[in-house]
């Protein structure tokens, strides 16, 4: 098979520039042509602890990183410490040779049970407990070793410029190692230049500087290694527009495309980048053309306001307070949402259940990341979905829609805003730390079909219709709905129990009423939401394989089964969208056609399988799961899925990643 | 306005099912008077509420009326009132709701300063789950439901109120409509947080803070034969709590300060502080998106006739294109 995907990876202490350093060189290899696929890894730290980014090229779409490293970028030890083993044969190590003599053990940033594991791996192979011997390890593995002098270059770089300290250019063997990569892959040194001023593009001095030292180590690398790295091809023209993007900044923009103009938070990893980035962007272009605006009250004002949109980003106190802000925005009118973690979804349970209550459209989108508690702040996990469908007491309707991809959850933002007001009731938009913190190569978002649906949403009620009840028993069980401000809409909300107009009631007949028109809602969502939304297929359909799975495992179980299929191993895959209302029927249809079913999803018990049982009384068959807080790369379940055919084990375990 | 707005256009016809003589009712009726005397059109109001007795204020007046979760009243109504900025909004609730379960609410939303007017129910006890102590409640007194005398310390909500950036701190009498009214008038015409402490004797359950109390029945003037109310005006007595010049906040909060933990034979009822220098959160908001007050989150058009997006991204997606 030949070479496809180039896997690159660059690691350091958090706060000396992998981030900026990997950006650059995404940017970099993806203006090259290539697709791009990101992922950061990081401790729950500001400075010092080791970070890494893993980056995969190709010349089609990528999903998902791999477990192999073709070329380790580093200019710190602990990099090399921890990664050279993931380096192939015939792989590269770029590495500072002034390390290679420091003990491991003096490394304070490396865990204990880590240390002992290294230290016993080089004993075994008869070598010290230097840097230096994992080197030579992977040397006898058949890596390449590619040292570079980084103080040497910098020092004469600083005397070309002149009056430059080291202790400044230090800070440069970040962009270095990116440059010394980009050498030995043998990629267009402009593109690198342009993605430096881009990510440095609010500093032009230091941009400028960051290019010098790439150019003199680019230098460097070719006359020292010249044409010696073999894990390389030639990134293919591109004939459309590429997008490279982050998860968080891909929900944002569906925020606003969605018409979300109320957004709170409180800060939390990993959602808090999507709030700050909406802050960030809080005023952006609305296009007030005269003749395609809809019956809106506001017309005329807004025709004013130079075609300028806003949204109105609230920091909050707590997530009790994100919730019920939100909620009450929902109830003024505007589109409304907050994003959060797993801890803090928790804190919301009591307001998702009177959002559920009143049947108010608010959106609450939800990056799972490694429980239970704190659990893992910066790592990834999807345990919270079978949380999401249950949260809060009492029985309420809620639509739970998850993501597969940086793209899907462009779209999906917007969709749960459209499910939310036409079901009015609040939806849960599951997204993952997977998705969050990785980047992708994406096509141009096209949102000119998107339609935006606000339900039975009302500005004005006609006196001579009479009374507004904000909660009138329907056929379909949903009401028209007027917002605060609504001329003659008034109307109560209320926790309690309540009748049509939203007062109190403890009344047995309504409250069976209203808990059958409530819950209903879930049975007109379910009826009126065509399967093509809430499941995806994907792979050879007449496979007697098939994974059920749901969330961003869908990068790398769609790269596995590419892989497969090459050597006749064919699955169908069954990516479940929309968890609630789920989509019993349409499954209790599809998968008693196959002889083998298989769970794929990151979390212990297997929540995906037991939600399949518990609606459509479908055993999975073999389920592979992994918690260990780092997403299913594709070599695992390259290698899972297989096993899982071979073996029909019906559980597998898995655990790789640093 | 063509038809002038009475009493009735604020009242709904539920049956109200507070305790006979409960300070609540003066409370409510108060509000009613004070959007009446404000002229503001029922649906232009919205009435929030927490839980408990106070809880039940919006099912009484005809206007949106938003009966949330214990202690969360405030968020909904600043998400509400952000939402649209035209709205009046009140919030109703009492003072385990407010300062108990809700109090890093109470805290965080002045150093908003929000234009909302926040009244509180202020009688010292948990009234709807039977009578326990609530923050208000002083250490060592033993209202009738309380097994041991209460064990916390009370705290001081005019302080509290102040400290965290309110910028209009009143108190008034449930038993003393028509102050009360004008003070939640002025709370109402204030621009930004105002804060209203309510005494609000609960007949059944707090048997020491009884209307009885308040009005000094227990000490009669031995000249006049009448009791000596415990209750007083402020401003009868020329306390001046309005800041006239930014330069003068600092004197007139410590006074301010000074003046709340006046109680027991004189408990000061009026204008505590207040302060119209300091911006609103609208205003805020209005210094980084300049349309906000014209266009805000819940006027804006986010589709046209064919129900697609008007947002337009693309400026903005620009950021990320690589090819």
């Amino acid at each position: 098979m030949g070479l496809d995907k180039i896997s690159w990876m660059i690691g350091g202490a958090q706060g000396t520039g992998v981030d900026s350093a990997a950006n650059i060189f995404s940017r970099a290899a993806a203006s090259c042509g290539f697709y791009v696929f990101g992922k950061r890894e990081y401790y729950s730290n500001i400075k010092g602890e080791h970070s890494y980014f893993s980056v995969v090229l190709s010349n089609s779409k990528v999903r998902s990183v791999m477990d192999e490293v073709h070329l380790l970028a580093t200019f710190d030890s602990e990099t090399v410490v921890r990664h050279a083993w993931e380096v192939v044969p015939e792989g590269g190590i770029i590495y500072d040779p002034k390390l290679t003599s420091e003990k491991i053990t003096n490394i304070p940033t490396i865990e204990k049970v880590v240390k002992a594991r290294i230290l016993e791996q080089l004993k075994k192979e008869g070598l010290g407990e230097t840097v230096g011997d994992v080197i030579e390890v992977a040397k006898r593995n058949g890596v390449r070793l590619y040292p570079i002098p980084y103080m040497d270059l910098l020092r004469r770089l600083g005397d070309r410029l002149g009056g430059l300290q080291l202790s400044t250019l230090a800070r440069m063997t970040n962009v270095m190692a990116v440059a010394a990569s980009f050498t030995l892959l043998d990629l267009d040194e402009n593109k690198l230049h342009d993605a430096i001023r881009h990510i440095f593009k609010a500093k032009a001095k230091i941009a400028n500087m960051n290019i010098e030292a790439a150019k003199d180590t680019m230098e460097y690398m070719r006359e020292s290694f010249a044409g010696d790295f073999t894990y390389k091809f030639k990134p293919m023209e591109a004939d459309e527009e590429r997008y490279l993007i982050n998860g968080t900044s891909a929900v944002a923009l569906g925020k606003m495309v969605a018409g979300c103009r109320f957004q709170t938070y409180y800060p939390i990893t990993p959602a808090s980048d999507e709030s700050v980035y909406l802050e960030d962007h809080e005023v952006f272009p609305v296009e007030a053309d005269a003749a395609t605006l809809a019956d809106n009250p506001h017309q005329a004002e807004s025709e004013e306001l130079n075609g300028r949109g806003s949204i109105v980003v609230v920091q909050t106190e707590d997530e009790i307070a994100a919730i019920t802000m939100a909620t009450g925005a929902a109830l003024a009118g505007a589109r409304a949402s907050t994003a959060t973690s797993g801890p803090g979804f928790s804190l919301m349970a009591e307001g998702l259940g009177w959002a559920g209550m009143n049947e108010v459209p608010v959106v609450v989108t939800l990056y799972q990341r490694g429980g239970p508690s704190t659990g893992l702040p910066t790592r990834h996990e999807q345990a919270d979905m079978l949380f999401t469908i249950f949260a809060g007491h009492g029985e309420f309707p809620r639509l739970v829609i998850a993501s597969g991809d940086i793209e899907e959850a462009f779209y999906d933002a917007i969709k749960a805003f459209n499910y939310a007001e036409r079901y009015q009731t609040p939806v849960i938009h599951l997204l993952d730390k997977n998705i969050a913190n990785s980047t992708m190569t994406v096509g141009k978002f096209d949102y000119s079909n998107v339609v935006i649906d606000r339900g039975k949403l009302i500005t004005y009620w006609n006196p001579d219709n009479g009374e507004y009840k904000r909660f009138l028993f329907t056929d379909d069980n949903i009401s028209p709905r007027t917002v605060l401000g609504a001329p003659n809409g008034v109307f109560w909300n209320t926790g309690d129990e309540h009748d049509e107009f939203g007062h109190i009631t403890e009344e047995p007949t309504t409250r069976v009423r209203m808990m059958e028109k409530r819950m209903g809602k879930l049975e007109t969502a379910d009826r009126e939401i065509p399967d093509s939304e809430r499941v995806i297929l994907h792979g050879n359909l007449d496979s007697p394989y098939m994974i059920v799975s749901w969330g961003s495992t869908k990068g790398p179980i769609l790269v596995a089964m590419e892989y497969h299929s090459r050597t006749g191993l064919n699955f169908a895959f069954a990516q479940v969208k929309l968890l609630n209302p789920f989509p019993a029927k349409f499954l209790e249809h599809l998968l008693p056609r196959y002889r083998m079913i298989i769970s794929v999803e990151q979390n212990y018990s297997g929540q995906f399988a037991q939600l399949l049982r518990m609606r459509t009384g479908i055993k999975v068959d073999s389920m592979i799961v992994k918690y260990n807080g780092r997403p299913f790369s594709f070599s695992e379940l390259r290698d899972t899925l297989k096993k899982a055919v071979e073996t029909k084990q019906p559980k597998i375990v898995t655990s790789t990643g640093a | 306005m063509a038809v002038k707005l009475s009493l009735a256009n604020y009242r709904t016809d539920l049956h109200n099912d507070w305790c006979p003589g409960c300070g609540d009712f003066g409370i409510l009726s108060a509000i009613q008077m004070a959007l009446a005397d404000l002229q503001i059109e029922p649906h232009r109001v919205a009435v929030f509420s927490g839980i408990g007795c106070s809880g039940k204020t919006p099912h009484y007046i005809n206007t949106y009326g938003i009966h949330t979760l214990h202690g969360r009243a405030l968020p909904y109504a600043i998400g509400a009132k952000l939402a649209n900025p035209e709205l009046t909004v009140l919030i109703a609730g009492g003072d385990g709701d407010g300062l108990g379960i809700g109090v890093g609410h109470f805290v965080s939303a002045g150093r908003r300063n929000v234009d909302i007017t926040y009244v509180l129910y202020d009688n010292g006890v948990y009234g709807l789950t039977k009578g326990q102590a609530s923050p208000t409640l002083q250490r060592g007194l033993k209202p009738k439901s309380l097994p041991k005398p209460n064990i916390n310390d009370a705290v001081n909500p005019i302080a509290i109120a102040i400290c965290s950036g309110y910028t209009f701190v009143a108190r008034g009498y449930a038993y003393d409509t028509k102050h009360l009214k004008e003070l939640i008038k002025k709370g109402i015409q204030h621009k930004g947080s105002a804060f209203i402490d309510v005494l609000q004797p609960c007949p059944t359950y707090n048997d020491i803070a009884t209307k009885e109390w308040f009005g000094g029945e227990d000490r009669i003037d031995p000249a006049t034969k009448k009791p000596i109310p415990r209750v007083y005006k402020m401003e009868d007595e020329g306390y001046d709590g309005e800041v006239r010049d930014p330069s003068e906040a600092a004197e007139k909060i410590q006074a301010a300060i000074m003046k709340s933990f006046e109680w027991g034979d004189r408990i000061p009822i009026g204008v505590f502080y207040r302060n119209p220098h300091i911006p609103s959160y609208e205003e805020r908001i209005s210094s980084r998106i300049p349309e906000y007050l014209e266009n805000y989150p819940a006027k804006q058009v986010i589709m046209d006739a064919n129900n697609h997006p008007t947002a337009r991204i693309e400026d903005i997606l620009n950021e990320f294109r690589i090819l």
